[in-house]
């Protein structure tokens, strides 16, 4: 439960370790499901691409075959340019058919491969062992699915696309310059060469202003969340003005940081397209002086389609540039999405399973129906042949070691049996362990050393969702899902009858309010049954654990203050939840230790003390001390 | 609801002018290009004149390096002006928080007042700064490259008008089209979230069910619902470039097949067709960048609203005009007191509630959840205002004090307390700006801090995490006892604030209350019967109404309530106390 918690510092971005490796595993997912889909794109992008160059090269013939030649004659004859632009509106129309065909497939990769994206990281989320969860912190899982798909969408649909046209474009648009004229190309590339070096560097020292940036906001947002959260504090004891200084100087910090960051940024819009006009300028001049003294044959309609080259050119090469940013916030996205994807899942190798059976002639037979008899399933590796036992909930701890981490060993030596329908209580203050010894026997977490065992069987060697399907739990928050209440309640046991539900709800003290309820069992319930009580939601916990109805049970008590009287209703029903199964409890009720059959004391990882009620009072030891209030604090 | 975010432009307004100014600046420069170039192409190239070439291009570099330096300004302005005005907002925000009554914050979630400040705060940000660049830029660039269009040729020009209204008509649809179902995904992103978000936190009870895969699946449909409102959103969008494709290429043809016949008919020059069909690509590109401001705008209408929300919101309570500085004692009256948390609500919380309590009782106050206890005491510090009736402190009306002064001797220990980040002796000092080491101590001393503190390593310099969240809740109750001591108030009230510290412990705070503060009216709200018992007298609060008050042997007399609870915490239903050590 105390794992550390390591959050991501907020708003910073974290490096990169290898963006190729992780930009070929995007690819290859994604070709995974749409190889076909991503050849067909980058086909369509082709003839996309070069019915827009086949296009611009007309206007040279228009010039030089048609125009002039018009010039020339008395009565020009109008058909074979009209013959000629309807072959180019052909292309054209090529062009646009192939433009809408790639956006409309890229919309089924870039969805499809999101859905793909998000149901592969929640199935494998559901199946990380409990460990991830209590090591990582939720907001950071959380925004995987958000923030970092998000940027993955941005890649994918305008990103990948973007490059390859460009790329495309560059490459057709440099060939059919080269073929017009090289002394203009050159022209055009040694303007292009002093763009990228200015937006490079203007794009440098903008990333820089916006890491700062980024810090600043961290700082910023820290502290807004921090004050708003103490808000109604920071009212009682009038500390507004000091709120206000301490923000306007963290504000401040933001805005300079910001300003710098942005100017930078906005820089790069002008420098693009002006040095972009520029050398289309350049070009127009020398290719004008070549045009007039007829250099190499270079004609007027050259000219007119090596500008549109020339605009052609230099656009790529400016959104290129402008995509560079996305692909970098995308690669760290994909990272932390693959990072999820790569967490190693809960290891099962058990084999012994939980069945139904009835009785016959003494015998245990396995049955298909549900007889309220369970037993576990037990086929030796060795010859395969089949035992059955019976669940009774016979649960032992023998010299058991356990620690979060491998060198800090939390819980020493433990040794404890329940035998079945007893029930056992932990007590001993925060920190003791308690709550450690309940995620040992479902095996959230597994043992360094020792052994327990289940029925006589040792936990290792039987399945985790059987072992689990096999122990009720109550935990100390309860946690409800978006669903009706009856569909919270038969969360314990899925196929159970709106009888058996109706059943539980009242075993649990819960039929009651839930009758009261606007639409009774089908109320809706949302945000973790936020428009519930505490006691409430207490009672619909201990109405799913009572549906599900297992043989061994583990209760955490609430600690939180809820009044007296909802207390003994939901007490009421924890009490009638435990008859006769063997049951764990974390217990903070005075009662709940007296009933125990055996008590735990438990301090600093170690069971110090056991015996019941009366025995533990008799030894005047560290029990004695809890229970009689007159404890001085250790 | 615009005209209240703008007002916080302030000091940035010039740059806010200047922005656009130079945008309009730049477009003129780039508009220059395309008509010199017919220029060049006549003048120069067709009439063999050298130097004309020279001179005009000469011109178009220097009007390309103006628009250079103007774009840059314009681009320095607009960040200067963007980033200031979310300063001032945010600033202007926090404070008018500062302001908030308690009623005022209860209407807003933190997580909401939170979300203001940051995320639609930069989402304004960007938004202005695209309105100051590109909402001049584009319209101008437009406008020019068709008036320029328009001189050079008014019948061919005419293609360009047609086509920029279809386009633009088009354009209009396709976007609202798609914002529609944008619009429609939000929710669903929700539903999705909250599934995440539960499994994360209910990930105990998902393995302990064994329901991982039937949670999955729940989370396939969610993951799927998304999927298809995006398709639909995105299948309408992708008409965009195939669209912008048609009408610059069929722009072309048409200019093309016009053109060449104009130029034989010597209606028009080579040179201006090839400026003609350079002004096409300007024409329409400002018109595909002005829908996609648009799109953004609209976007961030929604952050400009509750932005405003917040901002409009009056604080309901104000201090007086003349207040009064002095609180003389801590007596205490309730006079037909109602009260309710919404001033149209039918059901009060409190309904005629009188009590008078001597300066420096101690007075216990026990009820059940919702019997509105908290609501009671929270009237004294003016943290709410009654609906009906009056509290008197000290024997004036709240209302006529000064409010810090009110809420410095009026000490309130909230019942969800917060520490904030900061060594121990800041959080302390919360309560007293000028307290000395000494005074914060002994303060300490008093809630039985003092023992836990000088435990740690660093003792009084510990430092606090966030929300407190590195020392235990009967801890940071202690300390939030010892931060409200250090008001030394004349009322100090503990809103159900030792529920996580052990009874003996709880048994000293109080036992010190007695003998160190002896004159400081003590008003005590707990769930444990123990820790009211020994008070002066007790307050036994049942569904908004003074169901008793008097002392633990009177009310065990004649109360039943009190009786009941009071039998059933003896009679084993009590706490087991396991937080003795921490």
């Amino acid at each position: 439960m105390a794992g550390p918690m390591n959050g991501r510092a907020r708003g910073m971005k974290p490096k990169v370790k290898n963006p190729m490796k992780i930009f070929k595993r995007l690819t290859a997912y994604v070709f995974q499901y749409y190889k076909f889909h991503y050849l067909a794109v980058i086909a369509l992008i082709f003839v996309s691409v070069l019915a827009n160059v086949k296009g611009t090269l007309f206007m040279k013939n228009l010039i030089d075959d048609y125009i002039t030649p018009f010039l020339m004659t008395e009565t020009p004859d109008f058909t074979p340019l009209a013959n000629a632009i309807r072959r180019v509106a052909v292309f054209y129309g090529v062009g646009i058919v192939s433009t809408y065909a790639y956006n409309r497939i890229m919309v089924n990769v870039t969805q499809g491969t999101l859905r793909s994206l998000r149901d592969d990281l929640f199935a494998h989320m559901e199946r990380l062992p409990v460990k991830y969860f209590d090591t990582h912190a939720h907001g950071d899982i959380m925004s995987v699915y958000t923030n970092d798909i998000d940027t993955l969408r941005q890649m994918i649909s305008q990103s990948i696309p973007q490059v390859i046209n460009s790329g495309i474009t560059i490459i057709s648009v440099f060939v059919s310059m080269l073929i017009l004229s090289i002394p203009l190309t050159l022209v055009t590339l040694a303007m292009v060469a002093v763009m990228i070096l200015s937006s490079r560097a203007a794009a440098g020292r903008s990333g820089k202003y916006f890491l700062e940036q980024q810090k600043n906001l961290g700082a910023v947002n820290g502290y807004i969340e921090e004050m708003m959260n103490g808000q109604k504090v920071v009212k009682v004891f009038c500390h507004e003005e000091e709120n206000k200084k301490a923000f306007k100087e963290l504000n401040n910090r933001l805005f300079v940081s910001a300003d710098q960051a942005n100017t930078f940024a906005n820089f790069l819009g002008p420098i693009n397209a002006q040095l972009g006009n520029i050398s289309y300028v350049v070009c127009a001049i020398v290719g004008g002086v070549l045009a007039l003294n007829h250099v190499g044959g270079f004609t007027l309609g050259a000219l007119a389609s090596f500008l549109t080259f020339n605009k052609s050119f230099s656009m790529p090469i400016n959104q290129v540039s402008q995509q560079l940013n996305a692909v970098v916030m995308a690669m760290a996205g994909a990272q932390r999405v693959f990072g999820l994807l790569d967490e190693q899942v809960e290891q099962d190798d058990g084999y012994v399973t939980l069945v139904n059976v009835t009785e016959a002639d003494g015998k245990l037979k396995e049955s298909e129906a549900r007889t309220g008899r369970w037993a576990w399933k037990h086929t030796h590796q060795a010859d395969g042949s089949v035992d059955y036992v019976e669940v009774r909930g016979d649960v032992v701890f023998n010299g058991v070691d356990f620690g979060y981490d491998d060198d800090k060993i939390v819980l020493h030596d433990v040794k404890l049996y329940a035998e079945p329908g007893q029930k056992i209580a932990f007590v001993g203050s925060t920190g003791a362990g308690k709550t450690t010894i309940t995620n040992l026997i479902n095996r959230f977490y597994d043992i360094q050393d020792g052994k327990i065992r289940y029925d006589g069987i040792n936990i290792n060697k039987i399945k985790k969702a059987d072992l689990r399907r096999s122990l009720g739990i109550v935990l100390q928050d309860t946690h409800l899902f978006t669903g009706t209440v009856r569909e919270n309640i038969r969360f314990g046991k899925l196929n159970a009858t709106d009888e058996e539900v109706t059943e539980a709800a009242k075993l649990a003290n819960a039929d009651g309010f839930i009758r009261r309820l606007p639409n009774g069992y089908d109320t809706m319930l949302t945000g973790d049954g936020a428009n519930l009580s505490q006691g409430q939601r207490q009672l619909l916990a201990i109405a799913r654990a009572a549906v599900a109805d297992p043989p061994v049970l583990i209760l955490d008590e609430a600690t939180s203050s809820i009044d007296t009287r909802t207390e003994r209703i939901v007490q009421d029903g924890m009490d009638k939840l435990m008859n006769k199964r063997t049951t764990f409890v974390i217990a903070h009720r005075l009662s709940t230790v007296r009933n125990s059959d055996c008590i735990m004391v438990l301090e600093q990882g170690r069971i110090i003390e056991r015996g019941t009620h009366e025995q533990l009072i008799e030894e005047k030891g560290r029990y004695y001390q809890l229970y009689t209030g007159n404890s001085i604090s250790a | 609801m615009i005209r209240t975010l703008l007002r916080e432009v302030k000091e940035y307004k010039k740059a806010s002018v200047a922005t656009p100014l130079f945008m309009i600046l730049e477009v003129l420069m780039e508009m220059m290009i395309p008509f010199l170039m017919a220029s060049i192409i006549d003048d120069g190239v067709n009439a063999g004149d050298l130097r004309h070439i020279y001179e005009v291009g000469g011109i178009m570099v220097a009007a390309a390096s103006i628009g250079l330096l103007a774009g840059m300004a314009g681009g320095r302005y607009g960040a200067k002006a963007s980033a200031g005005f979310a300063k001032n907002l945010r600033e202007t925000m926090f404070n008018h928080i500062q302001t908030f009554s308690f009623a005022n914050i209860d209407k807003y979630s933190t997580a909401g007042l939170v979300t203001r400040l940051t995320t639609d705060v930069t989402n304004v940000q960007n938004a202005y700064q695209m309105t100051l660049r590109m909402f001049t830029r584009a319209p101008a660039s437009l406008l020019c490259a068709m008036i320029m269009a328009f001189r050079i040729n008014r019948k061919l020009s005419n293609v360009y008008l047609a086509a920029v209204l279809i386009l633009g008509v088009v354009l209009m649809l396709i976007m609202s089209n798609a914002t529609k179902y944008f619009q429609q995904a939000f929710p669903k992103y929700d539903d999705m979230n909250a599934s995440v978000q539960e499994n994360v936190s209910a990930i105990r009870v998902v393995k302990a069910y064994v329901r991982e895969e039937q949670e999955t699946v729940k989370f396939r449909k969610a993951s799927e619902n998304i999927y298809q409102i995006f398709m639909k959103a995105e299948c309408k969008l992708v008409y965009n470039a195939p669209l912008m494709q048609f009408t610059v290429y069929a722009c072309i043809l048409l200019i093309s097949w016009i053109g060449a016949k104009m130029i034989v008919a010597s209606s028009l020059t080579t040179g201006e067709l090839m400026s003609l069909l350079a002004y096409c690509m300007n024409i329409l590109m400002s018109l595909m960048m002005l829908s996609m401001v648009f799109v953004m705008i609209s976007m961030s209408m929604a952050s400009v609203r509750r932005i405003s929300e917040v901002l409009n919101e009056c604080s309901d309570i104000r201090n007086p005009d003349e207040p009064v500085m002095e609180v003389t004692d801590g007596s205490i009256e309730f006079r037909h007191v109602d009260f309710a948390y919404r001033k149209d609500s039918e059901s009060p919380v409190l309904k005629d509630v009188n009590l008078a309590i001597r300066p420096g009782e101690m007075i216990g106050i026990i009820g059940g959840t919702g019997s509105a206890k908290t609501s009671l005491v929270n009237l004294l510090s003016r943290l709410y205002d009654v609906t009906g009736g009056e509290v008197l402190v000290g024997g004036r009306n709240v209302k006529e004090y000064d409010m810090e002064t009110l809420r410095n001797q009026v000490s309130v220990v909230l019942q969800n307390n917060v520490l904030f980040s900061g060594s121990i002796l800041d959080n302390l000092r919360w309560g007293s700006r000028e307290a000395t080491e000494e005074e914060c101590m002994e303060a300490c001393r008093q809630a039985c801090a003092d023992e836990f503190i000088r435990r740690f390593p660093k003792g009084y310099e510990t430092h606090i995490e966030q929300g407190g969240s590195n020392v235990s809740g009967g801890q940071r109750q202690r300390l939030c006892i010892a931060r409200a001591l250090l008001k030394k108030p004349k009322v100090l009230i503990l809103d159900d604030s030792t529920s996580a510290v052990d009874t003996a412990t709880d048994a000293r705070i109080r036992q010190a209350f007695r003998e160190e503060i002896p004159d400081t009216t003590k008003l005590i709200i707990a769930q444990r019967i123990a820790s009211v018992m020994e008070a002066d007298r007790i307050i036994v609060m049942e569904d908004g109404r003074v169901d008793g008050f008097g002392t633990h042997e009177e009310l065990l007399r004649e109360n039943d309530i009190y009786r009941e609870v009071y039998e059933s915490q003896t009679r084993g239903g009590g706490d087991f106390d396991e937080k003795a050590g921490d």
